[in-house]
């Protein structure tokens, strides 16, 4: 899939959780925005510092066709990720694009598909769920959270399927770990998984235990993005292959964990 | 028109601007980003004569104005290399130069053999300096014997175009520059990375998995200036100059300190386009400057 290095113009950023911004974009010449793919990434530059000068992988979290609009879902992690959620509207941003590979197509429109997110792993759910449908799947979301106020996008996923919610402190869906909610318990074909790695790990030893066919997103720490550096790689049964060519999407069986 | 070919000890570059080994991967990841065949050359990976892993993730850190990285050399061995690569890239218009590293003598001796008889590669670099292996590399890079050990087995095992890569990490630079000159090198590229180290001191731990790390980008710069300065004025091949190089300003400015050509690294993780944007700066510069033949800048501060 061919990249590009592409200017974009910060249309909103909506302030959606004091740790979480939404950031919404568009090319600044009006250009239709570039074929991406669900699990794919942006590798935005960060502007300003001189402990930020490499960019910052950020998932795609949603691609608006109908107004070329990007959406970028961005955690407050450091300095990098800070200098990103104090953009304003009109500000631009330069990042390289479409990077890495993307999830795989569930077998059936009969399956029945999970979609795991836990804190700002839900990003590129979002994007992949609204594809799934589209394509006539029937996409179900599992999201975890600390609490009730830190479950992100919430609507969003309504608006595409069904939501089962995990939190912390039990102040909405079902008090505990994702790995502990019911809907893990009813059969289930396919799962998709992005968030912290502990909890990744955890779903797919569930995984595992069920025979449930698994894909997670890895975020290993990157520096180019391209599969130049060698910097990313993850140890896996081919031995350590780069997470920004080779994934960020990999199958449980692929992964050594 | 201003004339921007270099010749590097007998490979003729159609400007000066070469991309830094192990941060360019095979030129093809950044054929979407650029013309490959406007590059003077570009310098691939690491290659081994057997294929290596490298080493455990954590292998990066970024630092103020830079970054380091413990990658370990890996790569697939050079057959891999013949088999697989090459056939892809042998048709760009450009050079490529192929950088070899090895944990002994006949290591480097068996990768020359096996790269000899390709067309395409006019050029080797080879890495006597790489920080990240633990036997051998560095350990021949650090003494003048050792560096010259190398070059003298290389020199035999490659009849074309020898590049030897400096390690920063010595006391003094110009005295390996001046072994390897002496057993027959055609150039010398430096710097390699400075060997650096970064905690995590919320976790307590380093960031890299080797503790210690090559510490590359703009942070590095002003340390590669001077020893390119102080090597090009203590030998007679032509030194290849790197370390920081973010645009055309800075690569002009190790021209002036006596590098005929320069390599590109970190900044193409920054901007996988900057190598086309320093070709046209320096252009624009000798334009700028009255400056016919860009050969006539380098080492210009000494005059
Ligand atoms: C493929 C991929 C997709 C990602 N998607 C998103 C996303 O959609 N939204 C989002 O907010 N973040 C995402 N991340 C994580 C994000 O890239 C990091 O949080 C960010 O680079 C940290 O930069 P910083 O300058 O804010 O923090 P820094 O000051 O650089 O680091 C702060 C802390 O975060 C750690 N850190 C740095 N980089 C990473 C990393 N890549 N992964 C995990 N920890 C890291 C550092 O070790 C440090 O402890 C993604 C990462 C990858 C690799
Ligand atoms: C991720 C990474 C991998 C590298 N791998 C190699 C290598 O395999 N062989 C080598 O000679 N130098 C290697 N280097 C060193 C660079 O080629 C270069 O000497 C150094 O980074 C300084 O230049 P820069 O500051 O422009 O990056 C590597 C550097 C980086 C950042
Ligand atoms: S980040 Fe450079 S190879 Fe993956």
């Amino acid at each position: 899939m061919k990249k590009y290095i592409i200017d974009l113009k910060v249309v909103e950023n909506r302030r959606i959780h004091e740790l979480y911004t939404l950031l919404i974009m568009t090319p600044i010449d009006g250009s239709p925005l570039p074929e991406m793919l669900p699990g794919q990434f942006v590798q935005v530059a960060v502007d300003g510092s001189k402990t930020t000068f490499l960019r910052r992988p950020i998932s795609i979290n949603n691609v608006d066709r109908d107004n070329n609009h990007l959406w970028l879902l961005v955690r407050n992690a450091g300095e990098g990720t800070r200098a990103l959620m104090a953009l304003k509207a009109d500000d631009n941003v330069n990042v390289v694009l479409p990077l890495g590979n993307s999830f795989g197509m569930p077998f059936s429109v009969n399956d029945k598909i999970l979609l795991v997110g836990g804190g700002v792993g839900v990003a590129p759910m979002l994007y992949w769920g609204a594809q799934l449908k589209a394509k006539g799947f029937t996409p179900q979301f599992l999201i975890g959270a600390r609490s009730a106020k830190d479950v992100l996008q919430l609507e969003e996923f309504e608006k595409i399927g069904k939501v089962y919610v995990s939190t912390e402190d039990g102040t909405m869906g079902e008090k505990g770990l994702v790995t502990t909610n019911a809907v893990l318990a009813s059969k289930i074909d396919k799962i998709y998984c992005c968030g912290p790695a502990p909890m990744m790990k955890a779903i797919a030893k569930v995984a595992k235990e069920n025979a449930i066919d698994c894909e997670v997103s890895l975020e290993n720490m990157m520096a180019c993005g391209l599969g130049a550096c060698l910097c990313c790689v993850e140890n896996t049964v081919k031995g350590n292959v780069c997470v920004c060519t080779e994934g960020p999407v990999f199958n449980i069986n692929e992964l050594t964990w | 028109m201003v004339k921007l070919g270099v010749n590097i000890g007998g490979l003729n570059l159609k400007n000066p601007v070469l991309t830094a080994s192990g941060t360019f991967g095979y030129g093809e990841e950044f054929a979407d980003f650029i013309d490959l065949n406007r590059l003077g050359g570009f310098v691939i990976k690491g290659t081994t004569i057997n294929h290596r892993e490298g080493n455990p993730y954590p292998r990066m850190a970024e630092t103020p104005s830079g970054m380091l990285n413990a990658v370990g050399l890996q790569n697939k061995g050079v057959d891999y290399f013949i088999d697989n690569i090459y056939p892809r890239i042998k048709d760009v218009d450009s050079n490529v130069i192929v950088n070899v590293s090895g944990a002994t003598i006949d290591d480097y001796v068996a990768v020359c053999e096996k790269l000899t008889p390709l067309d395409k590669i006019n050029a080797i670099e080879v890495n006597i300096s790489c920080p990240n292996v633990k036997q051998g590399g560095m350990a021949f890079g650090t003494t003048a014997d050792g560096a010259a050990q190398v070059a003298r087995a290389v020199r035999k095992a490659f009849p074309k175009t020898v590049i030897i890569k400096l390690s920063p990490n010595v006391t003094d630079i110009t005295e390996i520059a001046r072994a390897v000159e002496a057993e027959g090198a055609d150039a010398v590229s430096l710097i390699n990375t400075l060997l650096g180290m970064a905690i995590d001191v919320e976790r307590q731990r380093p960031y890299l998995s080797t503790i210690t790390g090559g510490l590359s980008g703009p942070a590095v710069r002003p340390v590669a200036v001077r020893m390119v300065w102080q090597v090009a004025k203590a030998v007679n091949i032509p030194v290849v100059g790197l370390g920081g190089i973010m645009n055309g300003r800075d690569a002009i400015e190790f021209m002036l300190a006596g590098a005929r050509a320069i390599q590109v690294g970190t900044a193409n993780f920054v901007d996988p386009s900057v190598t086309m944007k320093i070709i046209d700066y320096m252009e624009d510069y000798c334009q700028r400057h009255g400056i016919s033949d860009i050969n006539d800048i380098v080492g210009m501060i000494n005059q």
